[in-house]
This record gives C-alpha cells, sequence and structure tokens, in this order.
C-alpha cells in the first residue's frame, strides 16, 4: 500500500485547520494516515459536525409530551396517537443543485426520504422550499431559469418515481440567491410506534450488512464542498454531485420495510453525506460499540478504488444495517426477494472502535466517540448582522391601486406556482385531502389511525435580512398561522437554516439571532424542533444570500373535507379576523409592495405581537372546529389585497366587495404584511365574532361575497375594481410564461 | 368480486388500487408479485401505476417480460378482466394486448391534474354502470401518455367502438385525445387516468368508482353505495 505524506497543504485542501489536525494527533496519539485524514475531515466538516452552529442550536427546545425522537437521530418522531408515529425532517441539498440542478435536488430527495425510512416509516409526504435568482433578470435570468426547470424536474423525478407526493412547498425568487439557489426538502413519514428503528449498533459480535447500490468514486467529499463557498473552481467540482436512482431507492424502502418486519434488524442508517464512514462511526458511537468493517468486501461500481475512495464516497440508494447473529439469512432472503444485493462487511466489537481493513491491512482506526461526536466546537465572534437602508428611496410615487394589484399577483414570489407543482405527483398514495395551493396548508389523511395531518413549510429571506431574530418568529408564526386556518393544532417542528459564511461575524450574528428568535417563537408556540439541518457557505463570489431559516411544521386535525382558500358562496360576509392591523413606512419596507413596486427593501419587518397571534390562531382553529367558516385564508405576502384577490380563484368564480374602515394610506392599507390576521368568508359572521370575542380578538366584517369582481373601497371611496376574469390570468400564468 | 393487484418492485399506485378494491369498494382483493406464474382465483386484474422496473428504458418495456405478464396474458385470452392504470397501460400497450404507444407528453413535462373526461362507450365491462356522453372528474399523473397510432389504428378504434374514454381539455398531446382504449374482446382496458385516485369523498371526486362499479355489475355483484361528503 502506497503511503501518502501528510503535509500542511493537504491539512488545507481537506478544510482542516492546524489546531483541528492537532486534535486529530492527540486523538489517535500519532499522526494520521491518508484515509483517516479523510474521514476526519468528512465527519469534522461543517455540514456533518455542525461545528458552527452546534453551540446555538442547544438553545432550541426539542422537548414536547408529543416527541418520541428529537434531535441526534435520522429525523424527528412524534406521536400522533392510536399507537402511530410521524417521522419527518427537512434537509438542504443548495450546492449541489447549483452545480447540476437535476441530479442535485433529485439526490437530495433520495436523501431526506432514506432518513425518513430509515426510522422504520414509509415516507407519505414531501413538501420543497426552493429559492433562485430572478427570472426576468437581464444577465442571470436565463440560467436562473434553468436552474428552476432542473431543480423542479429533479425533485419530481425522484419523488414521482419513488411513489410518494410532494403535496405542497414554497418558491421565492430575489438576486441574492442567484449564484446560490436553496433546495430544501421536508419529508414525513408513518409507522406504528413499536416499530421505530434506531442508527444504533448493538451486540459484540453481530454482523454489519451493506445494502444498495455499488460504491462508486461519486460524491467523495461532498460533505467538504458543501461546507465552503463557491469559487470559479467550484464548476470542477461536478463529480462531487452523486447520480440518484429511484427505482433503487424504491426497493431499498421496501425491502428495509419488509426487513425490519422480521425482527432480524439491530439498527440501521442509511449512507448519506460522508457515506460508509458516517454510517459506521455514527451507529459505532451511538451504541457506545465499535465497528470492524473490510472494505474488499464492499460491493464496488469501479476497479482500483482506494480505501480514501470507498470511505468518502456519497454514490446514493445504500444502507448499513446490524443484523442479529445467526439471523443474517433472513435479511438476505428479503433483499433477495427485492433484487438488492446484502453483503456483510464486518462485525460489531466492543472496543469502540472504527477498524477499516484493506486486503488485509487496518488503513484506519478511529475511536468512533471522538470521530462522531467531539468534533471541534466554535464560538464564532458575531457582531451585529448588516445593516439594511433605514427608509424608503425619497421621491417615489404609488402607482395606482388598480395597477398595483395585478402587478403584485404576478410578482414571482406571489403568483400562482401551478408550473411547479403540477410536475409533482401530489396524489400517489391516496391521501392527499389538500395539495399544492388548495388550502393554506396541505392536508393528508392517515389511513391507519382515521385522523389526518396538516404540513406547511415557511420562510421568509426578506424579513429576516431585514431583522434575523423577527423573521424568524414571524416564520415560526406563519408556519403555524398556516396549520391553524385548516384547523389544525401545530405540535412539532422542523427546522432548515440556510446562511453564508458563518466566519464572517456579521453572517455569524445572523445565525444566532435567528436561531434565538426561532428558540422563543418555537417555545411560545410549544412546537418543538425534532431535528432540521444548517446549511452554512451559502455564498458565491463573496456575496452572501439573505439569511434564510425555514420551518416545517407539523399540526393534527380531525378528518374531514379541508377548508380551502377560494369564496365558496356569494353572499356570505367577509370577516377578517385579528383586524386590519397597522404598519408603518419603516415596517412597510419589508412587504412584496416594497421590494416589487418600489424596487428597494428598507426599515423592518412587519410587528409581530406573539400572544396575539396565538390568540388569533386559537379562535381561528375553534371558528374551523364548529364548521363557520366556509373559507378561510392568512394574510401573507402581498397583504390583504392580495389574500382578498387569491380568494376569489377558485371554480365558482366568487369575489368579493370590501369597504375598510381605516386611515392608513391607501398602499399601506392593502399591501402591508401585518401578521396574525386571517380572511374568513361565513354565513355566520356573528358565532365568528362572538368566538373571536371569546379569545380577545379584533374581528372585522369587512364586506360581502359577490359574483364575478372584486371592489375594494377605504370609507366609500373605491380603490380598486377586478373582474376577476382579468386578475386571475395575472397570477396564473406568471411564472416561466 | 375478488381484485388481484399486480406488483412490479417499481409499482407504487398498487397500494392505491387494492385500497379502492378492499376499503371504497369492500370487496375481497390481493397482491399478485410479479414474478408469479399464476394469478390464482381472481375475477379481474389491476396493472397498477407506477414505474414498473424503473422505466429508464421505456415505460413498460421490461415489464412485458415478466412472468406475471404471461400469467396476464393466458387470463386476457380466456377472457378475463384486465384494468391497466397509467403504467399499467404503458404495459399492455408494450405486451401487445392494446393497440398503439404511450410517448412523451406534448409538454414534455410530467402532469399530475385533476381533468374532466367523457366516456366514450358504455359497451365494456368496464365502463357499463357509465353513461355514453357522461362526464368523470379524474386524475392524471404521467409523463408518457400521449397516446399514438397509426391513422389505421385510430379508424379501427373508433370504428370497432373501443375508445373508452376521451379527455376534453387534452393535457398531453394524445391523438383524437384518446385516454382510455379497449381490446377487441373487450375485455382488457388501458386508461392513463387513475380512477383509484376518485374512489373516495375525501379525495375530492369519486368519479372513478363507475370503472370499478362497472366491473362489479359485469361480474354481477351487489354495488355499495359511497357515503356523500361532508361538507
Amino acid at each position: 500500500m502506497s503511503t501518502i505524506a501528510i503535509t500542511p497543504d493537504l491539512i488545507a485542501q481537506h478544510q482542516l485547520t492546524p489546531d483541528e489536525y492537532q486534535k486529530i494527533v492527540d486523538i489517535l496519539g500519532r499522526e494520521p494516515s491518508y484515509t483517516e485524514l479523510g474521514i476526519f475531515s468528512v465527519m469534522w466538516s461543517e455540514h456533518c459536525s455542525y461545528k458552527s452552529s452546534r453551540l446555538h442550536l442547544k438553545k432550541l427546545p426539542t422537548r414536547g409530551k408529543l416527541v418520541v425522537q428529537g434531535p441526534g437521530e435520522n429525523a424527528g418522531i412524534i406521536d400522533i396517537g392510536g399507537g402511530y408515529v410521524i417521522a419527518f425532517k427537512i434537509e438542504s441539498h443548495n450546492h449541489p443543485s447549483f452545480i447540476e440542478p437535476f441530479q442535485g435536488a433529485a439526490t437530495g430527495s433520495g436523501g431526506i426520504l432514506r432518513d425518513i425510512f430509515t426510522m422504520g416509516a414509509r415516507p407519505i409526504a414531501v413538501l420543497d422550499s426552493l429559492r433562485f435568482g430572478r427570472l426576468d433578470d437581464p444577465k442571470t435570468g436565463a440560467r436562473n431559469r434553468r436552474i428552476l426547470s432542473g431543480v423542479v424536474a429533479g425533485i419530481a423525478h425522484y419523488g414521482n418515481c419513488f411513489g410518494v407526493p410532494t403535496v405542497g412547498g414554497e418558491c421565492i425568487f430575489e438576486p441574492c440567491y442567484d449564484g446560490n439557489p436553496l433546495v430544501n426538502v421536508f419529508a414525513l413519514g408513518v409507522c406504528r410506534k413499536e416499530d421505530v428503528f434506531y442508527a444504533k449498533a448493538a451486540g459484540v459480535g453481530n454482523p454489519v450488512i451493506y445494502v444498495g447500490a455499488r460504491t462508486g468514486r461519486d460524491g467523495i467529499h461532498g460533505a467538504s464542498m458543501a461546507s465552503a463557498e463557491f469559487t470559479e473552481e467550484s464548476k470542477q467540482k461536478r463529480p462531487n454531485v452523486q447520480v440518484g436512482d429511484p427505482f433503487m431507492e424504491k426497493l431499498l424502502l421496501e425491502a428495509c420495510i419488509e426487513a425490519m418486519h422480521t425482527g432480524a434488524i439491530v439498527g440501521i442508517q442509511d449512507m448519506g453525506a460522508a457515506g460508509l464512514t458516517c454510517s459506521t462511526c455514527e451507529m459505532g458511537s451511538r451504541g457506545e460499540v465499535g465497528i470492524e468493517i473490510e472494505l474488499d468486501k464492499v460491493p464496488q461500481r469501479e476497479t482500483g478504488m482506494t480505501p480514501y475512495d470507498i470511505m468518502l464516497s456519497e454514490s446514493q440508494e445504500r444502507m448499513l444495517l446490524v443484523a442479529a447473529s445467526g439471523r443474517e439469512q433472513e435479511v438476505y432472503q428479503v433483499f433477495r426477494k427485492w433484487g438488492l444485493e446484502a453483503v456483510e462487511i464486518g462485525k460489531v466489537t466492543g472496543d469502540g472502535r472504527l477498524r477499516v481493513r484493506h486486503h488485509g491491512h487496518v488503513v484506519a482506526e478511529i475511536p468512533n466517540r471522538e470521530l462522531a461526536d467531539e468534533a471541534p466546537l466554535y464560538d464564532r465572534p458575531h457582531t451585529a448582522p448588516p445593516a439594511a437602508p433605514a427608509a424608503p428611496p425619497a421621491n417615489w410615487n404609488p402607482p395606482a391601486i388598480a395597477d398595483a394589484l395585478p402587478r403584485l399577483l404576478a410578482a414571482p414570489d406571489i403568483c400562482s406556482k401551478r408550473w411547479i407543482w403540477e410536475q409533482y405527483d401530489y396524489q400517489v398514495r391516496t391521501n392527499t385531502i389538500a395539495g399544492p395551493e388548495r388550502s393554506d396548508a396541505a392536508i393528508l389523511r392517515i389511513k391507519e389511525t382515521g385522523t389526518a395531518i396538516a404540513l406547511s413549510l415557511d420562510g421568509n429571506g426578506r424579513y429576516a435580512y431585514l431583522s434575523p431574530r423577527e423573521g424568524a418568529q414571524l416564520a415560526v408564526a406563519e408556519c403555524c398561522r398556516n396549520l391553524s386556518t385548516v384547523g389544525a393544532q401545530p405540535v412539532a417542528a422542523t427546522n432548515c437554516l440556510n446562511f453564508g459564511n458563518p466566519e464572517r461575524p456579521e453572517i455569524m450574528a445572523q445565525l444566532v439571532e435567528a436561531i434565538e428568535g426561532m428558540a422563543d417563537a418555537c417555545r411560545f408556540f410549544e412546537t418543538p424542533i425534532t431535528g432540521g439541518n444548517v446549511s452554512l457557505y451559502n455564498e458565491t463570489l463573496g456575496g452572501g444570500i439573505y439569511p434564510t431559516p425555514v420551518l416545517g411544521i407539523v399540526g393534527l386535525l380531525k378528518i374531514a373535507a379541508p377548508l380551502t382558500i377560494p369564496f365558496a358562496n356569494a353572499g356570505r360576509a367577509v370577516v377578517l379576523l385579528g383586524g386590519l392591523g397597522s404598519s408603518d413606512d419603516v415596517r412597510f419596507g419589508s412587504s412584496e409592495y416594497a421590494k416589487e413596486i418600489v424596487g428597494q427593501l428598507w426599515g423592518l419587518p412587519p410587528a409581530l405581537n406573539l400572544d396575539q397571534e396565538k390568540r388569533v390562531q386559537e379562535a381561528m382553529r375553534q371558528i374551523a372546529a364548529e364548521g363557520l367558516a366556509e373559507s378561510a385564508h392568512d394574510l401573507s405576502d402581498g397583504g390583504l389585497a392580495v389574500a382578498l384577490a387569491e380568494c376569489c380563484f377558485g371554480a365558482g368564480q366568487i369575489g368579493a366587495q370590501v369597504d375598510l374602515d381605516s386611515d392608513l394610506r391607501p398602499e399601506i392599507l392593502l399591501f402591508h404584511e401585518a401578521p396574525s390576521r386571517i380572511l374568513v368568508s361565513t354565513a355566520n359572521p356573528k358565532a365568528v365574532s362572538a368566538i373571536a370575542e371569546q379569545h380577545g380578538v379584533e374581528c372585522v366584517v369587512i364586506g360581502t361575497t359577490i359574483e364575478n369582481g372584486l371592489e375594494i373601497r377605504q370609507r366609500g371611496n373605491t380603490l380598486g375594481a377586478w373582474e376577476i376574469a382579468v386578475l386571475r390570468p395575472a397570477y396564473e400564468n406568471a411564472l416561466m410564461g | 368480486m375478488k381484485f388481484g393487484v399486480i406488483v412490479f418492485p417499481g409499482s407504487n399506485c398498487d397500494h392505491d388500487a387494492f385500497y379502492a378494491a378492499s376499503q371504497n369498494l369492500g370487496q375481497p382483493a390481493e397482491y399478485i408479485w410479479h414474478d408469479s406464474h399464476s394469478l390464482g382465483q381472481v375475477d379481474a386484474v389491476i396493472l397498477p401505476g407506477g414505474f414498473a422496473y424503473g422505466d429508464y428504458l421505456r415505460c413498460g418495456a421490461i415489464a412485458r417480460f415478466s412472468p406475471v405478464m404471461k400469467a396476464v396474458q393466458r387470463f386476457a385470452a380466456d377472457g378475463g378482466l384486465v384494468l391497466g392504470i397509467c403504467n399499467g397501460f404503458q404495459i399492455l400497450v408494450e405486451a401487445g394486448l392494446l393497440p398503439g404507444a404511450l410517448i412523451r407528453n406534448r409538454g414534455l413535462k410530467f402532469i399530475c391534474r385533476e381533468l374532466r373526461l367523457r366516456v366514450a362507450t358504455s359497451r365494456s365491462p368496464f365502463t357499463g354502470a357509465l353513461r355514453e356522453g357522461q362526464v368523470l372528474r379524474l386524475p392524471i399523473a404521467h409523463g408518457e401518455g400521449c397516446y399514438f397510432a397509426d391513422p389505421r389504428t385510430l379508424d379501427e378504434l373508433e370504428a370497432e367502438d373501443r375508445v373508452a374514454f376521451r379527455y376534453l381539455d387534452n393535457p398531453n398531446g394524445s391523438l383524437r385525445d384518446i385516454a382510455g382504449i379497449l381490446s377487441r374482446e373487450r375485455n382488457v382496458m388501458g386508461m392513463m387516468p387513475h380512477p383509484e385516485r376518485a374512489a373516495d369523498p375525501l379525495m375530492g371526486s369519486t368519479d372513478g368508482l363507475g370503472v370499478f362499479h362497472s366491473l362489479m355489475m359485469a361480474t354481477a355483484q351487489p354495488v355499495r353505495p359511497v357515503e356523500a361528503v361532508r361538507p
């Protein structure tokens, strides 16, 4: 075996600092081999070790009465009653999706789906949160369209073939995501409580079994790539992006679930980031045992692979499992049935070490716990987040309201995302009660329990850019509000933290403040974070993204026909739960109106009163539970006018005539984005108002539903009147039109 | 009546077809694994949607060679009822049980959408409970659902009243708006839309039940009423 000298250059190439290298030497009591250096470098990468964020992630609430499993496993688990649990998590695949959009996004989906079924849960839903550069940018628009098309096709290809419905999500366009799109994929699965599996090795002498696709040279150092900024050389990293095979993943799913039911499996973990390295040492560390593997036994796709290649490969659709000694044949039989390769590559040992052999020689020997759990931990300096302009540009004149609303409806963040979600099979498994853009949250029935769950993903980079702390709180509030709007009780969350380079103190400040804001809001709404993902170094050529914390929250509700967005009948009262709200010039600077019409952001995000938000949501859930609402839609991007218009886009062409009693300037009144507001149409406004009053919530009857048109007045003066047939195409056809 | 649901390793609507048959219709149903050489005792066979063997080649091109398809062919030749949905339709075409081909959607993208179909004939065991001209609301979910055949085959299908369903708003470029067709003996039907996804009030439409009720009528089974959707 050739030996490669460990030089300072080589250490730097592995993105390890001299101090980190010294720590490795201390742990081993000697210099590492080349293979060991590679193993440490991926396990101690930002992506795998959370070395910059771990300290702050501890501030997040993670416990709750329904939480069965919090952070630290492949996915969080909560109890939904009736003997069943759901497993869910969100993950990013940002860097790969920029380099190779289709495969980057496809393998992102594949990775998070494996995380779910590794826990024993069959995936039943996917949602995606996407960020791209502007599609209309004269310089970068064409590339951004290509990235959008590739990412959506990749998610569609993987999920559709695998057989999981993609039921919702969000998609936002900002110049800051030009060279750094965000692709965050959330997946959720269901299983019986006693069928949950953990990624823990146990039982000295038990066989360690490799299952699934063969190992190739693809994806080597993928985790490290995701832990660095993009430079011109990043283009050469295309081979770092893996290629997905959803059919193989489907086989793995079915075979793993079937094998788990034999009772012969002790522990199981997928090979995702850092592949064989991560799965072996993490399973060993969690079980406080050692693992010894022989690389000659690892199924390989190519010849001449070195131990370094095999240990660091991120080839997709592979699993590692520990079986009960003597029951291997039961496991092999299941995998044979599904046409999959399952090979014993090693044993569980009692010495707590990861020992790797190749051609009979030991090529790596590292204590599991130190490798997996004692990565460097940094308290990186943080100052104040970068400042945005404090005031609106002088000399801008608001356009006529009659023009502003159609322009906003056609704005990329607001317009219908049908072009995206029609490419996703959002119905397979026949659980989708409310799919994309039907309700404020996706709703799925759980056949096994006869109940339903609601799901929402939310993040707002604009808000978080202007105030990371308030932006993160607003994201939690909005996500919970989406669930409450369909009548669901929010119960647990997962988060994906997309930020720039944490080594810059002002970026680190964004991260710290966002986590603290999120922690406060999650504690307040009693939605503990059960797991998630941090994606740092989202920068290209020195330009950072907006800080973009994304929340995925799950709610529980009774099974029933869904409460949907469109007005259902003419002649109903239009009620604004939470009232008209207020804003000022400073808070208005974070709105879609500021972004699209004024062309600039300034000031602060909308003011959030957590207590009021909670009361509005409680009132809404009661209104939904009592069957008083015929439609419901919360106010978010674009404020009241946009929400009203969106309620007009149902099959029945039902619009509204409203009159607003307010002193606010018309553009602020119609387009400000103060939270804690929900539009409800009802045949019984008295009962709705009574519930609002019980909860101490303002509730204004602003008008009546009518046929075909939308008319908005302020104290009797018409601000705008539109035919639905005119507004709707602006909204429907804007994206990729 | 007893439904058999064929399971290829990449089938992913197999559970849905099974659920529709067993839960929504209350009929016995069983899964039939792709390497089975026999179908056992079933009254009708469903080839469900999905990606049979990954469909990296042409949809259904590999599935036609699977052991179970020989059994399906024998079953069909003996007059057995065979319903291919989505990927199942693609497989039936590849296997030569139905004419024509299913090629990529005209827009080159996968489309999942609920749309309207017109019942083109009620003269079949799959449409007997439906009225000719009746409009159904069913979802589609496919990337390769554009029905294609040479003009003579299309003329023949029409002359023999073998077009079962047509799209009202053709989503994929299918020739003559064809969404589903029958075999010459009328005991094999393939359709791209998913009736099993519209068999439960909670899913927004129960129009798919018509296909299953037709099958039950054809095999003389009492039809169970479906509860109305709650507001």
